[in-house]
């Protein structure tokens, strides 16, 4: 049967190419952050901030290009649940990038002075995030729900990988408040990843719902809390009784 | 008819039942059934249904065992590309077929629950019941006032009162009393009118020997958008006191206005469902790529 519609079909490669572009750049934002802060590079953090300015315009040109094709080419069925999947995903990319220049603004504040343990744990969960970014933008491309699956499920493990460092940094703190600074300005970089993960969930639970028109939540309250509360509270102190 | 005109339905019918036209409460008749599908909607009457039905007109065949549920004071669309046999299933729901040589309907069509087909029933009666308005709109080259009172006088109604309560009722449900006054019409031809007037006259016919379901075959599709997006609301509105069965290409007309849709194929509903379910996420591969516009 001839392919009707085949401009409008180049139309929704073209959008899905551009995602792919946007989740790349954000990706590498998210990876330079992560490097600046791992060797203190303060060029390289002030790189990650100017980059923001090209996320938000390949934002707003998707954003636009969304836009266009609803009002000009009406797309139902799969076509619509993909571009109301794209308007989504590059509200989660977005703010991904916001959270790579979060992370670099840390960078850049503590350039200037020696880390009291090796960073090890943070690098390992933006490795994890990163990872799951991939795998949710190669989700939607090639329309693959077991790829889903499995960036849903990594989300667990950062949460895990955030607790544990929070707990291990309090109790840094408690030890030594000389290290109050430092260590705050780890937990954020870590909360940060943490949100990111959710992000990234976000994502590929739209891929799921453009491949099935299922609108489910694939993990279980994930959801990035509004505000910058601590979702779920405090860690109990390492020297409190277990509950 | 509402408003306190006599009801020109003959008492007696054929064991069909009368219509409760007060808009929004179902009286459940004998015979009729609730439906709970589609699932994502409340559970309805059945108006109207199909069982198995296949039409053939010669040896070819146009509908290949269509079963679908109309429910009751709901606007249900159904979509398919051409020949898929839309037109068929809808002259089926009325006997329109009746009029036509060389075609065999088989299977069953039940309006609340009598089949319309069984050898007791009169076709013309259907036709009372169940209404239709055409693609082109088609007015008797009378004036307005004797295109709307023709129904209503081929029932016997003489009254020349009752008649005017009768035309001036229809013409305000059509949405097109206010204009036919302001232009001080209704004396003159029909056919002078404009193509969305010319329509709502048509539609008018049809509500002045108060038909319980409305069929209507592309009734936008020889207007101009106002005109049509003017039907539209007219059907919206008229939905309440009326079953309306829409047959349309204009695929956006039923979303907008469609409770449910069904989509044919070839001579088979391939899928039915909730409007909002079928536009955005329907689950039969080939009705996803019809609505996507990626097979005609």
């Amino acid at each position: 049967m001839p392919m009707l519609r085949a401009a409008f079909a180049a139309d929704m490669e073209d959008l899905e190419k551009q995602l792919v572009r946007m989740g790349d750049f954000v990706e590498s934002m998210l990876a330079s952050a992560i490097k600046a802060l791992a060797e203190q590079n303060e060029a390289l953090a002030n790189e990650v901030i100017l980059r923001d300015d090209l996320a938000d315009e390949m934002d707003l040109t998707i954003e636009q290009r969304c836009m266009r094709l609803l009002a000009l080419q009406q797309p139902l069925g799969h076509d619509l649940r993909t571009i109301g999947t794209a308007l989504k995903i590059i509200a989660d990319l977005e703010r991904i990038g916001d959270y790579s220049v979060d992370i670099a603004r840390v960078a850049k504040s503590l350039v200037h002075e020696p880390y009291f343990k090796p960073l090890v744990d943070i690098p390992a969960m933006a490795a994890i995030a990163s990872e799951m970014l991939r795998g949710a933008i190669r989700s939607f491309v090639n329309k693959d729900l077991e790829l889903v699956r499995q960036v849903c499920q990594r989300d667990d493990e950062v949460d895990r990988a955030w607790h544990s460092l929070l707990r291990e940094l309090m109790a840094s703190m408690e030890r030594d408040p000389s290290l109050v600074r430092q260590a705050t300005a780890f937990i954020l970089v870590a909360r940060y990843l943490e949100r990111i993960a959710d992000h990234v969930t976000n994502i590929a639970e739209r891929v799921n719902y453009a491949e099935t028109g299922e609108m489910t939540e694939l993990v279980r309250g994930h959801r990035p809390h509004l505000g910058d509360g601590l979702g779920g509270g405090l860690p109990e102190r390492d020297s409190d009784p277990p509950t | 008819m509402s408003g306190g005109t006599d009801n020109p339905r003959e008492p007696g019918d054929p064991g069909l039942s009368t219509p409760d036209a007060s808009a929004g409460v179902h009286t459940l008749k004998p015979g009729v059934r609730i439906t709970s599908e589609p699932a994502d909607l409340p559970p309805a009457p059945v108006k109207m249904e199909t069982r198995g039905v296949r039409v053939y007109y010669g040896e070819d065949q146009a509908l290949r065992g269509v079963d679908l549920a109309v429910r009751e004071h709901e606007i249900t669309a159904v979509i398919g590309p051409s020949g898929s046999g839309k037109s068929s299933l809808l002259r089926c729901l009325n006997r329109m077929n009746d009029l036509v040589p060389q075609v065999r309907v088989e299977g069953q069509v039940l309006l609340e629950g009598q089949d319309i087909y069984a050898p007791d029933v009169d076709g013309a009666l259907i036709r009372r019941r169940v209404g239709m308005v055409f693609q082109t709109p088609n007015p008797f080259p009378l004036t307005v006032f004797e295109n709307v009172a023709y129904g209503p006088r081929r029932h016997g109604i003489t009254d020349r009162a009752q008649l005017e309560g009768i035309v001036e009722d229809s013409l305000r449900k059509a949405a097109l009393w206010d204009e036919i006054v302001q232009d001080n019409a209704l004396r003159r031809t029909a056919l002078g009118l404009s193509g969305g007037q010319q329509q709502r006259v048509c539609l008018a016919r049809v509500l002045a020997v108060e038909p319980e379901v409305i069929l209507m075959d592309e009734p936008a599709s020889a207007l101009d958008p106002i005109s049509a997006y003017r039907i539209e609301e007219l059907m919206l509105q008229l939905r309440h006191s009326y079953t309306i069965v829409l047959v349309t290409r204009n695929l956006f007309q039923a979303s907008r206005v469609a409770d449910t849709t069904g989509v044919l194929i070839d001579g088979q509903l391939i899928e039915y469902g909730s409007t909002p379910q079928i536009f955005e996420r329907p689950r039969d591969k080939r009705a996803d790529d019809y609505v996507r516009g990626r097979i005609g």
